[in-house]
This record gives structure tokens, C-alpha cells and sequence, in this order.
């Protein structure tokens, strides 16, 4: 799950990892007070969206004065943001941060992720700060230094110094700069992140270690022991379907094209947006109905699908291992009915039950084209919907 | 032969009480493997009662703890349905009882519960399999985990994927073909898990009565390019491969919680390169698994025996 800049702030904030004095403001007014009340010569404007490059996209302005401030958040707010990350619709903007203005001497770059191939968190910095940390992998992946943490004893001074002299961090501000990163790995570790980065960290003129920016995200798997941070999901951020999706305990996610799916397990919904595309057609979705699907999860499954005004057909894909064809059949037939399905329907189903499962479909008297194989629906809803 | 388990294996299920414990634990002993146990705590003494397919009954005692399951019935195996929160602290249990092998079928487990287990088993004996994976199963003789059974034949092609509709898929393809299966592995969709692909083609190349595999991957992660590499290098036995994932968008999760590519790294296309690169022969569908694998299989001159 991911949350805001300004929520990451705060999170950030109660572990003592710090970060500027700023506000939220939801309209031009708050954002004038915000900047009023924060009483720095100099304050930064910046949208809050769950995406980065915000800054090249015209999101991110720098204030003198009240009047700026005004004109700047009237701009910004409303706006919709493209950026590298937000796909070519972009995504409006309807909060800002109002932050205190910074003296930025340097940029460094600090994240903290879970690492698969160690099976452990590891602290990355670089003294490239700013830029995005894939391209400096990419480019100059030297200038990433590494330190791999123990879970047993969490992250060590030693480790956190060794990191910061070798990004170079000023060396009378070395102290300040392990202080930062312990206590961003407790944040880290305390809320169950599965990434927290800090691009840019910088250090200011005064001699002081910030995070300018905060990227966090949450182990979803994990929110059922954080409570205050579901509460900071923002629904604006999502898509309506998968948000309904998620209600119903199912897999969504949309896509661009035009042929819904429906599958149960992830590994063969993903096969299935594969082999449409295999055979020139374009997946609208990816849905794992999943493995102890009922016929009420079925018939939602299929209402999501069709509230997609870019779907021009539906491509069933079961292999029934714990779940059963028959039960999916009766799903698919019963959402039929009830939503008065007007499109191409393909089902292709394999498993426990599959004769009852086939029986049922083929005495609906609906009109569903039957499929032997993956291949053989893939290319029969393909040829449908062109 | 197989690998992991056989018909000798003993096997207590962890969360036995559970809907979800209770109904595969059925479906284990449907299948004639040995349950000999479960544990729940807060039910030891009690037992729980089946009655199987063939009209049998069976009734398996309780325990509070796996140490005392392991005590009273000699199982060297585990397999957890344990709920998301509390898997973790089951797993460790399992490996502080010193079972061999212990398979997590749960999924939703927090990653950084995860990276606990991984360093709680440093030095340990046991083999972890899974987490949010379907199970282990060697064809006729014995199943632990979520996977139908009857898909299935005994054979010689090693299975191992880290989703499990897609073994069910490539199982399926072998099954209809004539070809047998010796052993059906699913190592689980986490980015955090107890084996990768090497561990399980390691054990593949050790068996003498695995003549072939299919290795089933997705996006996410370095784990195929690492495994394309040591199958190269190591490798005694032809191995063909499917990597999930060639159109979903960066960034975004496909249901499972290691299927994302993030940083531009863990593309399909990558790992299907490196694959190829490697010698593996790599589906160019889902549904071409079989056929794919059959075509090495002739070349190689392995269809026979694989189909005997």
C-alpha cells in the first residue's frame, strides 16, 4: 500500500528521522495559512500524488511570499499530473504539502528495501542523490553502496557509519547521518515497509540531515497489525474496479485492452493476459478469482469486468484443482442472467467436475463458445471481439 | 524415487482444526499419504475424525505442540495451514522440532515475518517448501498440500513452479501426453521463501528416476536468470521452461506478492532471454508446456522411457 509524502513525513517523524515542517492543504486557502503559519521566507508547493517525477511535471514550485504561494496551489491544484509513473491519463491532484523552504548544500539517496536473494533488508545509499535511483543502478551501479542487515540484531552503527563515509557524507555530520538511518530502519521495520525511500536526503547549510522527500510502502500483507496505517490509504489514488474488487476478496487489476479474464490462481491469470496477447488480442484485466471462489464471488467477478466500457468480450479460464467447474459454470451463468450479457463469452474449463461444469454451461441456453485448451480460447475470443 | 517425499513419509498437518487444515488433511489421507497427527494448540488430547472416499474411517490424535506430535508419531514431515498472522511462529515451531521437511501451504504471510524465518533457520536441518504455495506431491504414492490429486501420474519429469494453477496446467499437459510426473513441487509466489528453483533442481539432478523438468517461473526477481545459470553449469537432465508474466505492466502487483517488476528489473522478457541463453527451451505459451517438453524429450531420445 502506498501513502502520501506528507503521511510518509509524519510516520517518518515519530521515529525521529527528520524531515521538514510542512502542512497539508486540501484547498487554495489551506494552502495559504499552511504557509502563513509555517512563517519561512521561502515555502515549497508540491502535489501529493502516488507517483514520482512530480517535479519535472510541473508539480513541485518554490514560494517567496504569500502570493506565490496562492498562485502557485491554484495552478497545482486540479491539475492532472503525468508523470514517468502515472501512465499517459495522469492523475489529478487534490492535496499539496506546504514545506518550509530548505538551504540544499548536497543530495544523497536512501532506501531501504527487502532483498529476495538475501532473504533480508538492505540499506542502499549513493551520493547521487536526486535522480532516480534505476538509472544510477543502471548507468553507475558502483555508486550504490550496500550494507545487508541481520534481523537478529537490526541494523548496526558500524554498518550505518560505514555507509555514510563511503557516499561521502561531510564528516562532521557523520553522527547526524547514522542517527537518520537507524532510526529510519526502525520506522522501517516497526510498520512492516516493503520500501522507504529517502530521495533526496540532503544536507542543509545549518549543517542538519534531511529527508526532503519520502517514498514509503506498506507490506499489504502485513496492515492487519496496522491499524493508523489503513488509515491513511487515499481511495482517490485507486482504481473504482479494483477498489470493488479488493471488497470481494478478488485479484484485480486493470489493464488497456479489450478482452476481460477471468481466472482463478495468479500464475495462470497472468498466463492467460499472456496467451491473448500471444494470438493479437489485448487483456482489459488481470483477475484471480482465487482458489475457494462461490458463486456470489463469481457473479461479482463478472459484474467488474463488464463495468468496463472498454471490454468487447470475456474469456473464462479454469482450472479447477480445489474449486470446482461446476461452481464456477453456475457463477457464470447466473451473473450472465442477472447482468444480461451481450458479448462474447469464451469459458475454458479443466479440472475436478469438469463434465457438470460443462453440462450446466451447455444447458443454460446461453450463448457461451466452449474452448478444449488455453490456446484454443485465447484464439476464439481473439477472433470475437475483432 | 522422488524428491522430498515418499510413501514412507510421516506427516502431521499444523492447523489440522482448521476448515482449510481439516479438508486437505482428507485429501492427504484420500491420496494414502501417511498423516499420522495434527497440532492445535489448545486441542491436545482431543482427536479429529475421517471418513475417506474408499468408505474407511481414520481418526488422528492432537497436540498442543509439534514437539509432542513428533514425540508420539515419529513424523519427519509438516505441513502448515496455519492463518497469515501466527504462520511464522508455526514454521519455527516445525523447525525447533526438527522435522526434515516442513511445507507452508499459507499465504498473506508479512514479508518481514518471513525474513525472521529465514534467519531463525541458518544452521538448521530442516527444508522449508513455500510459503503461498501449493505443496509437494510424488504421483502414487504420496501428497502433501493443496493440488488435485488425479491430475497426476507416476513418471519421470520433475515438476517445479512458483505458481500453482501452473503446475496444475503443466501437469495436466505431461498427464494427458502419457507422461508421469516424479515429483510436483511448488515452491510459492513469495519474494521471501524457504527454497528456490536451484534448491529443487538440485534434488531433481540427484534423483536417478527424474529423466527431465519443467521449470515454471514469473516476473519478479532474479531467481530464473540465477537458476538458467546453475542449470547450465550443473544440470545432467534436459530442462524446458514458462515465464508468466509477459504483459503485465511494471509496478503493479499480480496477485502474488513476489510477481512485480520494480526498478525495471524481473521482466518476462529478461528471464526468457537468459533462459534461452542458457540452453533452456522456453514455452512460447502456457499451453505449449507439454509439447515443448515432449519435443526435447524425442530429441533427446527420453520419450520412451519418459512415457514407460
Amino acid at each position: 500500500m502506498n501513502i502520501h509524502e506528507y503521511q510518509g513525513k509524519a510516520v517518518l517523524r515519530q521515529y525521529g528521522v527528520t524531515v521538514p515542517n510542512g502542512k497539508v492543504a486540501f484547498t487554495v486557502d489551506e494552502a495559504v495559512k499552511a504557509a502563513e503559519e509555517l512563517g519561512t521566507p521561502v515555502v515549497v508547493v508540491k502535489a501529493q500524488i502516488h507517483a514520482g517525477g512530480r517535479g519535472k511535471a510541473g508539480g513541485v514550485k518554490v514560494a517567496k511570499g504569500l502570493a506565490e504561494v496562492k498562485q502557485y496551489a491554484e495552478q497545482i491544484l486540479g491539475k492532472v499530473l503525468v508523470t514517468h509513473q502515472t501512465g499517459p491519463e495522469g492523475k489529478e491532484v487534490k492535496r499539496l504539502l506546504i514545506e518550509e523552504g530548505c538551504d540544499i548544500k548536497k543530495e544523497y539517496y536512501i532506501g531501504l528495501v527487502v532483498d529476495r536473494g538475501t532473504g533480508r533488508v538492505v540499506l542502499m545509499g549513493s551520493e547521487e542523490g536526486g535522480t532516480e535511483i534505476e538509472e544510477v543502478a543502471a548507468h553507475s551501479p558502483e555508486k550504490i553502496i550496500k550494507e545487508v542487515i541481520d534481523p537478529a540484531v537490526g541494523l548496526q552503527t558500524f554498518q550505518a557509519r560505514r555507509l555514510a563515509y563511503a557516499i561521502n557524507i561531510p564528516n562532521e555530520l557523520i553522527n547526524k547521518a547514522i542517527k537518520f538511518m537507524l532510526s529510519l530502519y526502525a520506522a522501517f521495520v516497526d510498520k512492516d515497509c516493503s520500501i522507504a525511500e529517502i530521495n533526496p536526503l540532503v544536507v542543509t547549510g545549518s549543517g542538519d540531515i534531511i529527508a526532503l522527500d519520502a517514498k514509503l510502502n506498506f507490506d499489504s500483507n502485513a496492515l492487519f497489525r496496522h491499524k493508523d496505517i489503513v488509515e491513511l490509504r487515499d481511495l482517490d489514488e485507486e482504481d473504482e474496479k479494483e477498489i470493488q474488487a479488493s471488497k470481494f476478496d478478488l485479484s484485480y487489476i486493470a489493464l488497456d485492452g479489450n478482452i476481460g479474464c477471468m481466472v482463478n490462481g495468479a500464475g495462470l491469470a497472468m498466463a492467460t493476459m499472456d496467451i491473448i496477447k500471444y494470438y493479437g488480442g489485448e487483456p482489459a484485466n488481470f483477475l484471480d478469482v482465487g482458489g475457494g471462489a462461490t458463486k456470489e464471488k463469481v457473479t461479482e467477478a463478472f459484474k467488474i469486468i463488464l463495468s468496463d466500457a472498454n471490454v468487447k468480450g470475456i474469456f473464462v479460464n479454469i482450472f479447477g484443482g480445489i474449486m470446482k467447474c461446476d461452481i464456477i459454470a453456475e457463477g457464470v451463468v447466473a451473473a450472465a442472467r442477472e447482468l444480461g450479457l451481450d458479448k462474447p463469452l469464451v469459458v475454458r474449463l479443466e479440472g475436478t467436475n469438469v463434465q457438470l461444469g460443462k453440462e450446466i454451461l451447455n444447458g443454460s441456453g446461453l450463448n457461451i463458445v466452449a474452448a478444449d485448451s488455453m490456446s484454443d480460447g485465447a484464439q476464439k475470443i481473439v477472433s470475437l471481439v475483432k | 524415487m522422488s524428491i522430498l517425499i515418499d510413501k514412507n513419509t510421516k506427516v502431521i498437518t499444523q492447523g489440522i482444526t482448521g476448515a482449510t487444515g481439516a479438508f486437505h488433511a482428507k485429501g492427504a489421507l484420500d491420496y494414502g499419504t501417511q498423516m499420522v497427527g495434527g497440532v492445535t494448540p489448545g486441542k491436545g488430547g482431543q482427536t479429529i475424525d475421517f471418513d475417506l472416499e474408499n468408505g474407511t474411517k481414520v481418526t488422528l490424535p492432537i497436540f498442543n505442540t509439534v514437539k509432542e506430535a513428533v514425540a508420539a508419531t515419529g513424523a519427519t514431515a509438516s505441513v502448515i495451514y496455519v492463518a497469515p498472522p501466527f504462520a511464522a511462529d508455526s514454521i519455527m515451531e516445525a523447525v525447533d522440532a526438527e522435522l526434515d521437511l516442513v511445507i507452508c501451504i499459507t499465504e498473506g504471510i508479512p514479508v518481514l515475518d518471513m525474513v525472521k524465518v529465514k534467519r531463525y533457520m541458518e544452521g538448521k536441518k530442516t527444508r522449508l517448501i513455500g510459503p503461498n504455495c501449493p505443496g509437494v506431491i510424488t504421483p502414487g504414492e504420496i501428497k502433501i498440500g493443496i493440488m488435485p490429486g488425479y491430475i497426476h501420474k507416476k513418471g519421470h519429469v520433475g515438476v517445479v513452479s512458483r505458481s500453482g494453477t501452473l503446475t496444475y496446467e503443466a501437469v495436466h499437459q505431461l498427464t494427458t501426453r502419457g507422461i508421469g510426473q516424479s515429483s510436483a513441487v511448488g515452491i510459492g509466489g513469495d519474494p521471501v521463501k524457504g527454497s528456490e528453483f536451484i534448491d529443487i533442481l538440485n534434488l531433481f539432478n540427484e534423483d536417478p528416476d527424474t529423466y527431465a523438468v519443467i521449470m515454471i517461473g514469473e516476473i519478479g526477481g532474479t531467481a530464473e536468470e540465477e537458476a538458467a545459470e546453475w542449470i547450465k553449469a550443473n544440470m545432467k537432465k534436459p530442462v524446458v521452461g514458462f515465464i508468466g508474466g509477459a504483459t503485465a505492466p511494471p509496478g503493479k502487483r499480480m496477485g502474488h506478492a513476489g510477481a512485480i517488476i520494480s526498478g525495471g528489473k524481473g521482466t518476462a522478457a529478461e528471464k526468457i532471454a537468459k533462459l534461452e541463453e542458457c540452453g533452456i527451451r522456453v514455452a512460447p505459451t502456457p499451453s505449449d508446456m507439454g509439447a515443448t517438453l515432449v519435443g526435447v524429450l524425442e530429441e533427446r531420445g527420453l520419450l520412451e522411457k519418459c512415457k514407460g
